[in-house]
């Protein structure tokens, strides 16, 4: 399974961003090869407009099974992360990556 | 560290005063964000240093380079903002007009315009009265007030507040129900709505409060000025009650919310009376309410 | 005449003077209210009419027409507003977040993104005797004023004689939908109150109408609380101070009830008359 994060920085300590659109980085561990690749996406939260799709849009293109990240998707993001079969986990605000990741093994994410 | 959002829908209310009383209260635990950046008015009562300054840059603006335009006039004719301007056969871009969509510059046959990012406005981070931090900013002219200021305003005053192991930021948020509203409220603990009995206090509450509903934010209400209406202020508690929203206090009608501004004070630093201890409890109210 | 009615802050009394202006006015000659002000409009409260029309206000936005798309991925490439997105084998528009440039539309090279009408809020026209009241209330979710403000104006500027005096009831603040409400007015009124907060939203807003060029005037509401600071700038940069409504728990209770002031209160309505007597002298520049 490939697990996405919005975090802060490019590592497992890293904080979890609350945010999605404006998210700095993403995360992306797969659990298969336990590879970790960071995906840089200050470019695009730095747009004035229209980031919550857009970062919807690179987050599709990473192809995980499940986004891990703080309070949701804002309307628009969550209109293209519909049409995917991305599972989105809420809830990890204050956690750094790999502390969501435990929580989301303990199944204390929903 | 938890995060209380003070917004209002409609302007004038008392917002900004509550606001900075609260920080005031709060002193040293409590990071201040002004997210009001249309209308930011916080630094009148809380005394910024200005310590640090840096310069927003927000959207796109067309720039035509003259040495390498031929006259063709193909920008003038995709533009569908007038902001495209053949004066004396010099094509020059309106800046008021120009919404940044960058369709001139991908068909200008010489590569003859470019996009530049514009200065939007300020920010700064100071130190205040109270002993702590502010985040705050000032939007150019025309410029467009877009999420982006708000969400680093906000941002910057967060990242403060997770170093300095702080309990609280406190955001003075925007009016409105847009883009700058939507980003005040992203990631808020608490939305604290403050507002008036009047026709337009009540519309403007209800209009504010679908767009809370969406986020699924916990929110409690102050009514200011309540006894200027008390029809409408028992119309707003009817309302809030059928909507589960914690109903924090009603202040009066109150004249120590201007004078206090006129000195460049907190009404808590200004008034001994009674409005004094209601602002009081309505912030314990408001920290229980987050523990 | 056409004047604008604007702060730099809201919640001065913006509408309290737009409406009871307007209505006073009206009293003795055609008068055609509008507010703009189209994501909080308000002067609805105040001014009771018989509703004569009514319209859906569309905006342009491109559809898109899966049987024509190869998939190239311009359209997205070229959206600044990142409005259209494409995901596999989808093209996905967000009309809130269009701006309406058309350059994805017409740099389609298979035209498989028609620009078709979206609606984007409502106008109404009410009519009371001679006051002639238009507002326009964007829908909830959209985030871009400007287009419905452009095409309320066009409106107007379509429906009306250009006789008549038209008042426009603004947006507060200094970003575009101001500008886009008081472009082409001939005079701008901004309403202040006294204090450290007003006269700092005034200056903002005094800087916006330098930059734009425009006349300008300044009527202080709720004059008698905080200081005389906004007065002594007023004069120190030689700007017109048409009146001072004064500070009276009235009127904000009157207000609070959604009525107009001027028909109770004869301080107010002196001040009304000040800022009329104003306006009748004012030359008409027109720029082209």
């Amino acid at each position: 399974m490939k697990i996405a994060f919005t975090t802060k920085g490019k590592e497992w300590d890293s904080m979890i961003d609350p945010r999605f659109g404006r998210t700095e980085f993403f995360l992306v561990y797969d659990e298969e090869k336990d590879e970790l690749m960071f995906y840089d996406n200050r470019e695009v939260a730095n747009d004035a407009h229209g980031a919550g799709p857009k970062t919807a849009q690179k987050l599709f293109e990473l192809k995980p099974d499940v986004l891990i990240t703080g309070n949701g998707p804002g309307g628009n993001a969550a209109t293209v992360l519909e049409k995917t079969n991305i599972k989105i986990l809420t809830g990890a605000s204050e956690m750094t990556a790999k502390e969501a990741y435990e929580a989301f093994k303990n199944g204390k994410l929903n | 560290m938890k995060e209380i959002v003070v917004i209002s829908g409609k302007g004038g209310t008392g917002k900004t005063s509550l606001t900075a009383s609260f920080a005031y209260l709060g002193g040293k635990d409590v990071i201040v964000a002004d997210c009001d950046v249309d209308a930011a008015d916080m630094h009148l009562l809380l005394e910024p240093d200005f310590e640090e300054q840096e310069d927003f840059y927000s959207g796109e603006l067309a720039y035509i380079i003259q040495d390498q335009c031929i006259r063709c006039g193909k920008c003038l004719e995709v533009c569908r903002f007038g902001a495209i301007k053949n004066l004396f056969n010099t094509y020059q871009v309106d800046p008021l007009a120009c919404e940044g969509c960058g369709y001139c510059a991908r068909i200008c046959p010489t590569n003859a315009i470019i996009n530049k990012k514009p200065v939007a406005g300020k920010w700064f981070i100071s130190n205040i009265k109270t002993g702590s931090i502010m985040v705050h900013a000032k939007l150019g002219i025309g410029a467009d007030n877009s999420g982006k200021l708000v969400a680093k305003v906000k941002n910057e005053a967060k990242e403060i507040a997770e170093d300095e192991f702080k309990d609280f930021v406190i955001v003075d948020g925007s009016p409105g129900i847009g883009c700058p509203v939507v980003s005040s409220l992203s990631g808020a603990s608490f939305v604290l709505m403050v507002t008036e009995p009047s026709v337009s206090g009540l519309h403007d509450l209800k209009r504010l409060y679908e767009l809370i509903k969406k986020f699924g934010l916990k929110a409690g209400c102050i009514i200011n000025k309540s006894d200027i209406n008390q029809q409408i202020t028992d119309e707003i508690e009817t309302f809030l009650k059928e909507e589960n929203i914690l109903h924090i206090a009603n202040l009066p009608y109150n004249e120590d919310f201007t004078k206090a501004m006129t000195v460049g004070q907190t009404i808590i630093e200004f008034s001994n009376g009674n409005l004094k201890k209601q602002i009081t409890s309505a912030w314990e109210i408001i920290k229980n309410e987050l523990k | 005449m056409k004047i604008a009615i604007a702060s730099g802050k809201g919640g001065t009394g913006k509408t309290t003077l737009s409406t009871n202006l307007a209505s006073y006015l009206s009293e003795k000659e055609t008068v055609v209210l509008t507010d703009v002000d189209v994501e909080e409009p308000n002067s609805g409260l105040f001014i009771k009419g018989e509703l004569v029309y009514e319209e859906d206000k569309f905006k342009m936005v491109p559809q898109w027409v899966e049987d024509k798309c190869t998939f190239c991925g311009i359209c997205q490439k070229v959206c600044n507003f990142h409005a259209v997105i494409q995901l596999g084998k989808m093209i996905m528009v967000f009309p809130q977040l269009c701006h309406g440039c058309y350059a994805c539309s017409e740099l389609c090279p298979e035209s498989a993104l028609p620009m078709i009408p979206k609606k984007m809020g409502i106008l109404r026209y009410y009519k009371n005797h001679q006051l002639h009241f238009t507002e326009s209330r964007l829908d909830i979710g959209e985030e871009q004023a400007v287009p419905l403000i452009r095409q309320t104006k066009d409106y107007i500027n379509n429906t009306f004689s250009e006789d008549a005096i038209r008042i426009y009831d603004s947006p507060p603040g200094t970003s575009c939908p101001v500008i886009e409400a008081t472009k082409d007015t001939d005079f701008i009124i901004l309403v202040t109150e006294p204090t450290p907060f007003g006269l700092h939203d005034l200056q903002l807003a005094v800087e916006t109408m330098k930059e734009l060029k425009k006349q300008f005037g300044v009527v202080i509401n709720r004059d008698g609380i905080g200081n005389s600071n906004v007065t002594d700038y007023c004069k120190a940069e030689n700007i017109p101070l048409l009146a001072k409504i004064p500070n009276d728990r009235r009127i904000a209770e009157l207000y609070s009830q959604g009525k107009l002031i001027y028909k109770d209160i004869p301080e107010f309505r002196q001040e009304l008359d000040k800022i009329i007597a104003y306006i009748k002298t004012l030359k008409i520049n027109r720029q082209a």
